[in-house]
C-alpha cells in the first residue's frame, strides 16, 4: 500500500520535474543544453530510474564472505569510472548514482539482489559478479528481467547473452595466445597442468589440453586438479619434480595460490629452474602470495599494474588517489573499470538508456581510452582484447615480455569442446 | 619405472616422506588445541579456527612492524610473534569461556550452535578490521628455501622449522596435561566434576585454564601456518573440518591417540595423493576414516574407564 502511494508520488514528481518544466519554461530548460535534446520521455521507455538529471546504476559484488578478497577491486574501479563519468558530465546530461549491493559470496543472494535491483530499484544497468557461479545464477534473472549486465571476470566462455556485456577475456583469448608464445619462447614440448577442482580451471585445462595436443604437437604429461582451499602441496610438486615438464601451466585460485607458490620455492622449484605460465595471478594475488616466491614466473592477461601507455599512466594514479597509495590494479579491476564507461558510450550511440535499444547498439562500440589500450565491442558482446604475458619481479609487479595483436572474441571455440 | 635412475626415484622417496611429515606437523598443530578443548572437556568449539586465525594475524602484523619500523628485527621478530600469537589466543578464549561457554557446558548441542555463530561474527570482526584481502607475513630469510644434503633433494627449511616446533609443543601439552599439578586437576575434573569439587578442586577455574590454553594453542598454529600459506578471515575455516576428524579418529580423550591419528591421515594422504590425484586422494583418505569410525566409534585409541 505504502509502496503504491510512493510510486504515484513519485511519478507525480516525475510529472512536476519533467513536463511542468518542459512546457512551461521550455526556454529556460534550453539551458541545461542536455535536458532539452535528451527528455527523459525520449531516452527511456521502459520505466528505468532515469530522471532528468539522474540515473541509476547498480554494483553487485561480494563485500562479505570468501569471495570479498577478489571483488573489492572491482568494486573500486566501478567507482573510480563512476565518478569520473560524472565529472565530466554524466551519461546524457544525467549524473550516474549507484546503488550497492551485497551478493556475499552466495550464489543464490547474488539472484536475489538482482532481481531486488532490476525490479525494485529500476536500475539502468548493472556493474557486477566475479564468479562463475555468480554469473550463473543472476543470468536467468537479467533475462526475465530485462536488464543490463557487465561483467568484468576472464572466464570459460561457452556463453553469451543479449543481457550481458563480457568485458574480461573468454578463455582462448588468455589460454591460446599464451601457450603460443611459451611453446616457441621456450620450445616447449612437455605441459604439466595443474589447476583447482571447479569450473573455471576444469573448461580451461580441457581447451589448454586440445590446443597443446591439436595444435602445438606437444605432450600433456598430467593433469591435476586440487580441491578448493588445499594449502598442501607437497606430493603434487614432488610429482612435477618427477615428470620434469618444460612448462607448469597452473589455474590454482584463491589461498591455495598462496601455498602452491610459497611451496614451490620452498620446494626449490624457481624461475630459474622450471617454466611456469599461470592464468590465475593478477596483481591482487601478488599481493598475498609475495612477490618473492614468483620472481621469474609468468602470469597471461590483458592487462598488468605497469603497461606503458598513455591511458594506463592517468588511470593509475587516479586508482591510486581514490583508493590509496598501497592499492594494487590486477587485470579483473581493470576490466571491472571499462564497464560503466562501455555503457556511457553504447547509452550515447543508442541515444537512449531503454536495455534493449543498448543491447543492440553494444556491437562496434569501441572505448579509446581504456587502461589496457584500445577495445572493441564484438557482436558476441564479448570485446576484442590483447593478450600480455608479464613476468612477476620481487616488487610485485610484471615486467610485460609480450603483448599479442587484438584477438577476435570467440566463446564457442570448435575443436575445443 | 619408466627411465627414472636410481638416485632420482631415492631423492623423490625421500622428498616424498618428507612432505608426509609436514602434512603430519599440521594436523598436530591444528589438533592439539582442540585435543585439549574437546577431548578433555568435550566442548564442541567451532570458533577454535578462528583463534588459529588470530595467530596468524598477529605474526602478520607483527612482520608488518618489523618491515616498517624496524628493519633490523626482521630476522627475529618471529619466535616473538609465535609468543604473542599465544597470549592473544589465550586471552580471547579466557573471554569467550567466561561470556559464552561456561553457560552452556550442560547443552553439548547449543555449544555447537554458539560457537558456530561466534566463528561467523569472529570472520566478519576479521574481514571489517583487517579486510578481506589475504595478506602473507614477511618470513625472515632463515626460514626460506631449502636445504640440499644432496643435488637431487630439497628439504623446506620451513618444513624443518614446523617439525621442530610441532615437537617442543607436543612435548609441553603432554608435561601440562600429565606432569602438572593443573594436568592432574584437569583430567580429574573432566573424569568426575562433582567428586573433583568436593576434594577442593575450583573446577570453573581449571575449565577457563583448560579452554583458554587449548585456544592459545591454536593461536601457535596459526603463527606458524603462516609460513606455509596466506592469512585471510577465512582461514581458520579450512583446517576446523581437518581438524575435528583428527581429534574424532584418534579417540577423543587421548593424546596419544591425536598423534597416531593425524600421522595416519597424513601419510594416507600424501601418499594417495602422489599416486592418484588431491581430490581422490582427499576422498579415498575420508572413506577409510568413515569406515574405522563406523567400526570404532570412540575413535582409535581410548581411555579405559570402569563404568
Amino acid at each position: 500500500m505504502t509502496k503504491g502511494i510512493g510510486n504515484t508520488q513519485k511519478r507525480f514528481g516525475n510529472f512536476i520535474r519533467g513536463v511542468v518544466p518542459a512546457a512551461i519554461l521550455g526556454a529556460l530548460a534550453a539551458a541545461y543544453g542536455a535536458d532539452a535534446k535528451y527528455p527523459t520521455a525520449k531516452v527511456m521507455t521502459t520505466g528505468l530510474a532515469v530522471t532528468d538529471n539522474e540515473v541509476t546504476v547498480g554494483i553487485l559484488h561480494s563485500l562479505t564472505g570468501t569471495m570479498a578478497i577478489s571483488e573489492t577491486g572491482s568494486v573500486e574501479a566501478e567507482k573510480l569510472a563512476i565518478a569520473q563519468i560524472n565529472e565530466s558530465g554524466g551519461i546524457l546530461g544525467r549524473k550516474i548514482k549507484f546503488i550497492v549491493e551485497d551478493g556475499a559470496s552466495d550464489w543464490p543472494t547474488f539472484a536475489e539482489k538482482a532481481r531486488k535491483l532490476l525490479v525494485q530499484d529500476k536500475v539502468a544497468a548493472v556493474m557486477g559478479c566475479w564468479t562463475s557461479a555468480s554469473r550463473k545464477a543472476v543470468l536467468p534473472v537479467f533475462e526475465k528481467e530485462n536488464g543490463m549486465l557487465y561483467y568484468p571476470t576472464f572466464y570459460e566462455g561457452l556463453e553469451q547473452s543479449k543481457n550481458v556485456i563480457y568485458t574480461g577475456q573468454e578463455a582462448t583469448q588468455q589460454i591460446l595466445a599464451g601457450l603460443d608464445w611459451i611453446a616457441k619462447e621456450k620450445k616447449a614440448k612437455t605441459f604439466y597442468l595443474v589447476g583447482s577442482d571447479y569450473i573455471w580451471p576444469r573448461t580451461s585445462m580441457k581447451i589448454a589440453r586440445k590446443h597443446i595436443e591439436n595444435v602445438l604437437h606437444g605432450t600433456v604429461v598430467a593433469e591435476e586438479f586440487a580441491p578448493l582451499g588445499h594449502t598442501q602441496f607437497g606430493s603434487l610438486i614432488n610429482k612435477i619434480k618427477l615428470k620434469k615438464p618444460d612448462v607448469v601451466f597452473a589455474a590454482v585460485v584463491g589461498g591455495s595460490n598462496v601455498s602452491w607458490f610459497k611451496q614451490l620455492k620452498a620446494a626449490g622449484i624457481t624461475a630459474d629452474k622450471q617454466t611456469l605460465l599461470t592464468i590465475s595471478v593478477t596483481e591482487d594475488e601478488v599481493l598475498g602470495i609475495g612477490g618473492e616466491n614468483l620472481v621469474g614466473f609468468y602470469s597471461s592477461m590483458k592487462y598488468f599494474e605497469s603497461l606503458d601507455n598513455p591511458n594506463n599512466k592517468t588511470f593509475v594514479p587516479a586508482f591510486k588517489k581514490m583508493w590509496g597509495p598501497n592499492s594494487v590494479i590486477g587485470d579483473v579491476t581493470q576490466a571491472a573499470y571499462l564497464g560503466p564507461w562501455l555503457w556511457k558510450l553504447t547509452v550515447e550511440k543508442a541515444g537512449s538508456f531503454d536495455v534493449d535499444k543498448v543491447a543492440a547498439a553494444s556491437p562496434g562500440i569501441e572505448l579509446k581510452t581504456a587502461p589496457e589500450g584500445y577495445v572493441k565491442l564484438h557482436e558476441n558482446h564479448h570485446l576484442w582484447s590483447k593478450l600480455r604475458i608479464g613476468q612477476w619481479k620481487a616488487d610485485g609487479q610484471a615486467l610485460v615480455v609480450y603483448e599479442s595483436g587484438l584477438i577476435e572474441p570467440n566463446p564457442f571455440p570448435k575443436g575445443y569442446q | 619405472m619408466g627411465g627414472y635412475t636410481f638416485s632420482e626415484l631415492g631423492s623423490i622417496f625421500v622428498m616424498q616422506g618428507f612432505s608426509g611429515l609436514s602434512l603430519f606437523c599440521v594436523y598436530l598443530l591444528m589438533a592439539l588445541g582442540l585435543a585439549i578443548i574437546f577431548g578433555q572437556m568435550g566442548v564442541i568449539n567451532m570458533a577454535h579456527g578462528e583463534f588459529l586465525t588470530m595467530g596468524a594475524y598477529t605474526t602478520y602484523f607483527m612482520s608488518k612492524l618489523a618491515v616498517d619500523h624496524f628493519p633490523a628485527l626482521v630476522g627475529i621478530y618471529f619466535p616473538f610473534a609465535i609468543i604473542l600469537g599465544f597470549l592473544i589466543a589465550f586471552g580471547m578464549g579466557y573471554l569467550l569461556e567466561v561470556l559464552l561457554i561456561r553457560h552452556l557446558y550442560k547443552r553439548p548441542l547449543d555449544t555447537l550452535l554458539a560457537t558456530w555463530g561466534v566463528s561467523l561474527v569472529l570472520q566478519q570482526v576479521f574481514r571489517s578490521a583487517f579486510g578481506a584481502r589475504e595478506v602473507s607475513a614477511t618470513l625472515p630469510a632463515w626460514l626460506l628455501g631449502s636445504v640440499k644434503p644432496t643435488e637431487t633433494i630439497d628439504i623446506p627449511l620451513n618444513g624443518l622449522f614446523m617439525m621442530g616446533l610441532t615437537l617442543v609443543l607436543s612435548l609441553l601439552v603432554f608435561i601440562f596435561l600429565f606432569r602438572s599439578r593443573w594436568g592432574l586437576k584437569v583430567r580429574a575434573t573432566t573424569q568426575n566434576r562433582v567428586m573433583s569439587g568436593g576434594v577442593g578442586i575450583n573446577t570453573k577455574k581449571v575449565d577457563r585454564m583448560t579452554f583458554a590454553v587449548g585456544c592459545g594453542i591454536a593461536g601457535v598454529a596459526g603463527a606458524v601456518f603462516t609460513t606455509i600459506a596466506s592469512t585471510g578471515p577465512t582461514t581458520g575455516s579450512l583446517y576446523i573440518v581437518d581438524t575435528f576428524l583428527v581429534v574424532v579418529f584418534g579417540g577423543a580423550a587421548s593424546l596419544v591417540g591425536t598423534v597416531a591419528s593425524a600421522f595416519s591421515i597424513a601419510q594416507a594422504q600424501s601418499v594417495l595423493e602422489f599416486f592418484l590425484t588431491s581430490s581422490i586422494a582427499k576422498v579415498l583418505t575420508l572413506l577409510t576414516v568413515i569406515t574405522v569410525i563406523m567400526a570404532r566409534p570412540e575413535g582409535l585409541f581410548t581411555i579405559r574407564v570402569r563404568k
